[in-house]
């Protein structure tokens, strides 16, 4: 049986007509083609799905639509203003903490939480916050790096 | 993961009328259970989302002293608590330390409570293992690592991964357990099933029953309480050996004392034997080792976790050093 979902969706008021027991993350891919997040392990270990959920970083192949009513709902297509990059998203290509790219959206989006909590965060809140994003390529050094940077770049603004 | 359908009560008694179907199961932070449902381990009919039940979200100081926590706080929620921090640091450290950011932000304290083993061969579909019904534990002669070393001779060598349940069961803590019509309470000692009495089910949770509340006697925020953790990395990652100690101390002598042990065991094991060591006794250093060293007295290693022993002696005696505020490591 489908259910009418209302929910605010980077920003905008939306309303979808789905399964509940739907993966928020096929209902994000797949519906609304916001294919930005991605599907790593489907199990809650990769982060590459990571979401905010009422401002909080989730796994979204953990959770299903049906919990989801109206709630805020923001992906990595919602965190910068039209066709200019995030500081985040600035911050991560001028470190070179990107190779593949698979996990960036998801450590973008962890990143993004932190800072919404803790503008001015430590070394080790950063380690902690970015605990649950895998990444394959990078050591971690440089993406560290680019959210230090950001967080002192967006206290100035 | 088979099809199925979802409920969305809007009330406590709204989610019992589901219950009383069989085939209901309850989601709330649904972490443990997706995971059980994607290795097709069930297939339930119908999930029941208590999730956006507010009422069962709480964490309140009680007029007689008690602290009460709903069975929807995440485990976020429980480790940024003020009341929790201040009078239950081995709760908060052990919620804080519990798989990622990501997954605390969803998972709650009920559902950590009842999650299931992550032994490797009840999580694979493919080993028709003593747990689900086959005839031996393959844990007990094969791939044994990260299994038990305390009560598996019984046909089933799983330890219970729950953190909280070990700094809970030190701080005494009684579950309310109800199914719609009748309320009952229970001591967390009393929740978790051993495999020689049901290898089949690890806690005493019926299907129709939901625990509606979490209660800390007030009597244990005078007792000082430590939980350590040991993990094979750094980062996220499962308990290799976990502690929660809580002592009743007079000054610098032990009146009462809870020593818990995590992943050790099927269960979250009471260490009857440190527990013994402690009680009555100054705590010095040499007492604390002692009391290590009597944890794995009745310690029965498999053939890859012998080292397992010598984890929770450190982390037994660390602990208890800590709890009373003993540098363990000079």
């Amino acid at each position: 049986m489908k259910i009418d979902l209302e929910f605010t969706l980077n920003g905008k008021n939306v309303s979808i007509e789905t399964e509940p027991g739907k993966r928020l993350l096929d209902l994000l891919r797949k519906d609304f083609k916001l294919t930005g997040t991605k599907e790593g392990c489907s199990i809650g270990e990769c982060g590459a799905c990571t979401i905010l959920l009422d401002k909080l970083a989730v796994n979204s192949c953990l959770i299903l639509a049906g919990q989801i009513n109206g709630s805020d709902i923001i992906t990595i297509e919602g965190i910068n203003e039209a066709d200019v990059l995030h500081t985040l998203q600035q911050k991560f290509l001028e470190h070179g903490a990107v190779q593949c790219g698979f996990c960036t959206p998801g450590m973008i989006i962890s990143a993004y939480a932190l800072l919404l909590e803790k503008p001015d965060p430590s070394y080790e809140d950063i380690l902690n916050a970015l605990e649950g994003n895998l990444c394959r390529c990078t050591g971690y050094k440089q993406i560290i790096s680019a959210v230090q940077d950001s967080a002192k770049e967006m206290m100035q603004d | 993961m088979k099809k199925f359908e979802y409920a969305q009560p809007k009330s406590i008694d709204e989610v019992f009328q589901y219950l009383e179907d069989p085939d209901s199961v309850i989601k709330s932070g649904g972490i443990d259970l997706l995971d059980l449902m994607k290795e097709d381990l069930i297939a339930p009919k119908r999930l029941v989302n208590i999730r956006s039940i507010n009422q069962l979200s709480f964490v309140r100081e009680n007029e007689d002293g008690t602290i009460s926590i709903g069975p929807n706080v995440t485990l976020s929620e429980l480790a940024d608590n003020e009341i929790i921090t201040k009078y239950f640091p081995a709760l908060r450290e052990a919620a804080r330390l519990i798989a990622t950011p990501q997954i605390r932000n969803a998972a709650t304290i009920g559902g950590n409570l009842c999650q299931r083993s992550r032994c490797w061969y009840f999580r694979s579909i493919d080993f028709d293992c003593s747990r689900k019904g086959g005839s031996h534990c393959y844990a007990l002669f094969g791939e044994n690592k990260y299994h038990a070393v305390l009560g598996a001779k019984s046909g089933c060598a799983i330890v219970q991964p729950s953190g909280t349940a070990v700094a809970l069961m030190s701080l005494n803590a009684v579950l309310v357990i109800s199914n719609g019509k009748n309320e009952k309470q229970l001591d967390l000692n009393e929740f978790y099933v051993e495999p020689a009495q049901d290898i089949t089910k690890e806690t005493i949770l019926e299907n129709n029953e939901l625990i509606v509340e979490i209660i800390i006697p007030k009597e244990m925020r005078n007792y000082k309480n430590r939980y350590i953790k040991l993990k094979e990395k750094q980062s996220y990652d499962w308990p290799l050996a976990d502690v929660a100690v809580a002592l009743k101390m007079n000054g610098i002598k032990c009146e009462e004392a809870n020593v818990i042990l995590g992943s050790a065991a099927p269960i979250p094991w009471k260490s009857k034997e440190a527990e013994f060591e402690l009680k009555g006794n100054r705590i010095t250093k040499e007492l604390a080792r002692k009391a290590g060293e009597a944890s794995m007295e009745e310690a029965f290693p498999l053939a890859e976790n012998k080292y397992k022993i010598r984890l929770f002696k450190i982390v037994v005696y660390r602990a208890i050093c800590e709890a009373i505020g003993i540098n363990p490591y000079t």
